[in-house]
């Protein structure tokens, strides 16, 4: 039979996403965005170009291969796209929905240029959420003998997991938490990325074979040189980022003052939404106060509207053009209704008679230079300070590194105690690998995952001799 | 899951749980704690090792009925499991100088207690100071009493048991005998405080074990972050103990008190259903 050539159907506009409406959304815990049919994906799809050059694939930090599996997808050969995907990058399901991909692989769609890049990510979440439906079934390698320990199931240890697992190695996850996932599960919330999937993805894992030890404090529990004595080959720390950064202003301790991590495991891991039924309490303001730019702030604003605040500030010392966070977040979190005071730093915070933070002194600035970031400084406006209400204060201005690395293994930290390696993920140890947040700093989920797996080739080249 | 393996009562209100951990008994040192999750809708509260045995595969801990939390573990009995315990977790206690003040309040006495049974193995001189609100309320007395300690005082509050007052009363003699070079207190936020005053006004340099409210206990949510000498600490992971001279305590007892409204929802919400059951 004569192949009949794919002629993409040119012009026509990026299929929507099936979003919830803001206002309904906002108060509850639901997903915000329930995916595309197929229907739909067959028509985005369709808008693919088939570049012979994929400037798209250049752009995925994994490497998937964007137009094979999107051509699958025309096919209506939605295994043969799901296993396409899962040959580099195990979690479609997680990266379809937290990747920037603006930045990424739908950021380098020739399309782009003038119109609407193919919505990759959308397709890609898409077929991740269809792996029951498919009954894909994944393959490893026979088992090779050797043990490889992870310490941490984030995604960087996750990724790394499923790639050693399909290598034939014998996996041992250790994971502090009581439940696996690292940030996906404690940080990322609900709304965005519903418990059920990062669930399924690892139990995705121990399909595959991998053991998770949940309980298990690395550094306390157990260190490198006994898990070597125990006859792990390899190690690979993914700790992911550590303890939080605060303001150090005044009254930064007040009750009523949290910092993102904090409200956001309360919500997500320790379901305090859902008190009392769950144990875990968290404080409902009324009038919350986010501090930050961030994809972080950006989920705990959005998250204390769900916890039933009447109203959400983002305060952010530069403008939202300077803002960090993902634009889609930055329109979601506007879109529900949260309002954003640009331009302003936090002085101090005041109690109220309760004892609970109940003001916030804040100070206008102004941009100034461009500071080693590119940004522009923000330079603070003398005279220009202000109060406003507040009940609840978060803030979300990144972290600093984890503790637990260097309790765990003898390997060189640099000047900020994030862990030295090479680009393999080599630490100065050769029985350790490291990745993720603490090599790099907070950065992305696809980032810890793409470091996961630079790592699990690594291992397998060094163990086995490859 | 973690398995009891024996419950003792030293109170109406005071439990000690032994429960089978086999890689965290041998890993657990004085000063250390657990954090313990009931069940899959329970919260995570952070317990002192009160004792251990790597021999066995034990370890152990000690608490006071408080709250919802602790109410449900006391209902435990030996042969139940808790769902999740994480630990050991926090830095170990070092205590300087070779004649050292142990003081405990009430429920803190559990953790003064491997405190100073530590310091007796490390030859140290070690008097200890218990104080509770009542005679009743003054656990592990005997234990206590059996250590090879310097000489041991009682306080309680309505002088039912030991000394009536304070336990900075025999601290104060203490210092003021040159009877110590250094000290560790542990229990409520005013003995601390106040145990650290007297500590200062005698030049003796004070620790404490801090007990703010935690979630994660591993340094990544900053709920039990504490004011040091005018730095922000983490209880968790640079901690729990803290030159106590240095300690913002009203700072301290503020966060302590974050969650009290909610306590009291939790706790009553608890006895309802415990009364439908019935």
């Amino acid at each position: 039979m004569p192949e009949v050539k794919y002629r993409p159907n040119i012009g026509a506009p990026r299929t929507p996403a099936n979003e919830e409406p803001a206002e309904e959304r906002a108060r509850d815990f639901r997903p915000v965005d329930t995916g595309y049919t197929k229907a739909d994906a067959i028509a985005e799809a369709n808008r693919c170009l088939d570049c012979k050059k994929p400037l798209c694939m250049e752009g995925c930090p994994v490497g998937v291969h964007i137009p094979q599996f999107i051509e699958k997808i025309r096919e209506e050969d939605w295994a043969g796209a799901l296993s396409t995907i899962k040959a580099d990058n195990l979690l479609p399901s997680v990266c379809g929905r937290v990747c920037p991909q603006e930045n990424q692989c739908e950021g380098k769609c020739i399309l782009g240029k003038k119109g609407d890049p193919v919505a990759i990510g959308q397709l890609e979440r898409m077929l991740g959420d269809m792996a029951d439906e498919v009954g894909e079934a994944p393959e490893c390698k026979p088992a090779n003998g050797h043990k490889v320990a992870i310490v941490g199931s984030g995604p960087s240890g996750i990724a790394c997991a499923g790639e050693l697992a399909r290598e034939g190695f014998d996996v041992t996850v250790f994971e502090a938490f009581f439940t696996g996932g690292g940030v996906l599960t404690y940080g990322i919330p609900e709304f965005r990325l519903p418990k059920a999937i990062v669930k399924r993805e690892i139990e995705g894992l121990e399909q595959l074979g991998v053991h998770f030890e949940y309980n298990s404090v690395a550094g306390r529990l157990f260190d490198a040189e006994e898990l070597f004595e125990e006859g792990f080959d390899a190690l690979y720390l993914a700790v992911g980022a550590g303890l939080p950064r605060f303001l150090h202003v005044k009254g930064e301790n007040l009750p009523g003052v949290y910092c993102a991590n904090e409200y956001l495991t309360r919500t997500n891991l320790m379901k305090a939404y859902e008190f009392p039924v769950y144990d875990t309490p968290i404080r409902h303001g009324k009038n919350v106060v986010v501090f930050g730019g961030g994809n972080v702030a950006m989920d705990a604003a959005r998250t204390a509207l769900r916890l039933g605040a009447e109203k959400v500030t983002l305060a952010y010392r530069r403008t939202e053009a300077e803002m960090p966070a993902r634009r889609a977040e930055i329109h979601h979190a506007k879109e529900e209704g949260v309002e954003i005071l640009e331009l302003c730093n936090p002085l101090r915070f005041l109690p109220g008679p309760d004892g609970f933070v109940s003001t916030i002194e804040l100070q206008r600035m102004e941009l100034g230079e461009p500071d080693a970031s590119g940004r522009r400084r923000p330079i603070p406006v003398e005279g220009s300070e202000f109060a406003i209400p507040c009940d609840v204060a978060i803030t979300a201005i990144g972290t600093r590194a984890n503790p637990f690395a260097k309790l765990c293994a003898d390997v060189e930290l640099n000047r900020w105690g994030l862990i030295e390696t090479d680009e393999e993920g080599r630490t100065s140890n050769p029985k350790v690998w490291a990745g993720g947040d603490i090599v790099t700093g907070a950065a992305t989920v696809i980032l810890a995952m793409g470091a996961g797996k630079t790592a699990a080739a690594s291992i397998k080249k060094t163990i086995l001799g490859e | 899951m973690y398995k009891i393996l024996k419950k003792t009562q030293f109170s109406e209100n005071v439990f000690e749980f032994r429960v089978h951990a086999p890689r965290m008994a041998k890993k657990a040192h004085a000063g250390q704690f657990l954090m313990v999750r009931i069940n899959e809708t329970g919260e995570r509260v952070p317990f002192t090792f009160a004792n251990w045995n790597p021999e066995e595969g034990w370890i152990e801990f000690i608490f006071m009925v408080i709250g919802k939390t602790t109410e449900c573990l006391s209902k435990l009995e030996e042969g139940d499991e808790i769902q999740d315990i994480t630990g050991p977790l926090g830095k170990p206690t070092e205590i300087e100088g070779d004649s050292v003040a142990v003081i405990g309040g009430g429920v803190g006495l559990a953790i003064a207690y491997p405190v100073a049974r530590m310091l007796c193995e490390q030859g140290k001189k070690v008097y200890v100071i218990m104080g509770a609100r009542t005679k009743d309320l003054l656990i592990l007395f005997e234990q206590f009493a059996a250590l090879p300690l310097e000489e041991l005082f009682v306080t309680t509050d309505d002088g039912s048991m030991g000394e009536k007052g304070v336990v900075t009363l025999p601290l104060a003699r203490l210092c003021e005998t040159d009877s110590i070079d250094s000290a560790f207190a542990v229990g409520p936020v005013p003995m601390m405080k106040f145990s650290a005053r007297t500590c200062r006004e005698h030049k003796i340099p004070i620790v404490a074990s801090l007990n703010p409210i935690m979630v994660d206990g591993t340094g990544m949510c900053g709920c039990c972050r504490v004011e040091v000498g005018g730095e922000t600490m983490f209880a968790c992971v640079d901690g729990p103990d803290f030159n106590a001279d240095l300690v913002d305590w009203d700072d301290l007892a503020h966060r302590q008190a974050s969650y009290r409204a909610e306590e009291a929802v939790s706790k009553k919400q608890y006895e309802e259903d415990c009364a439908c059951q019935k």
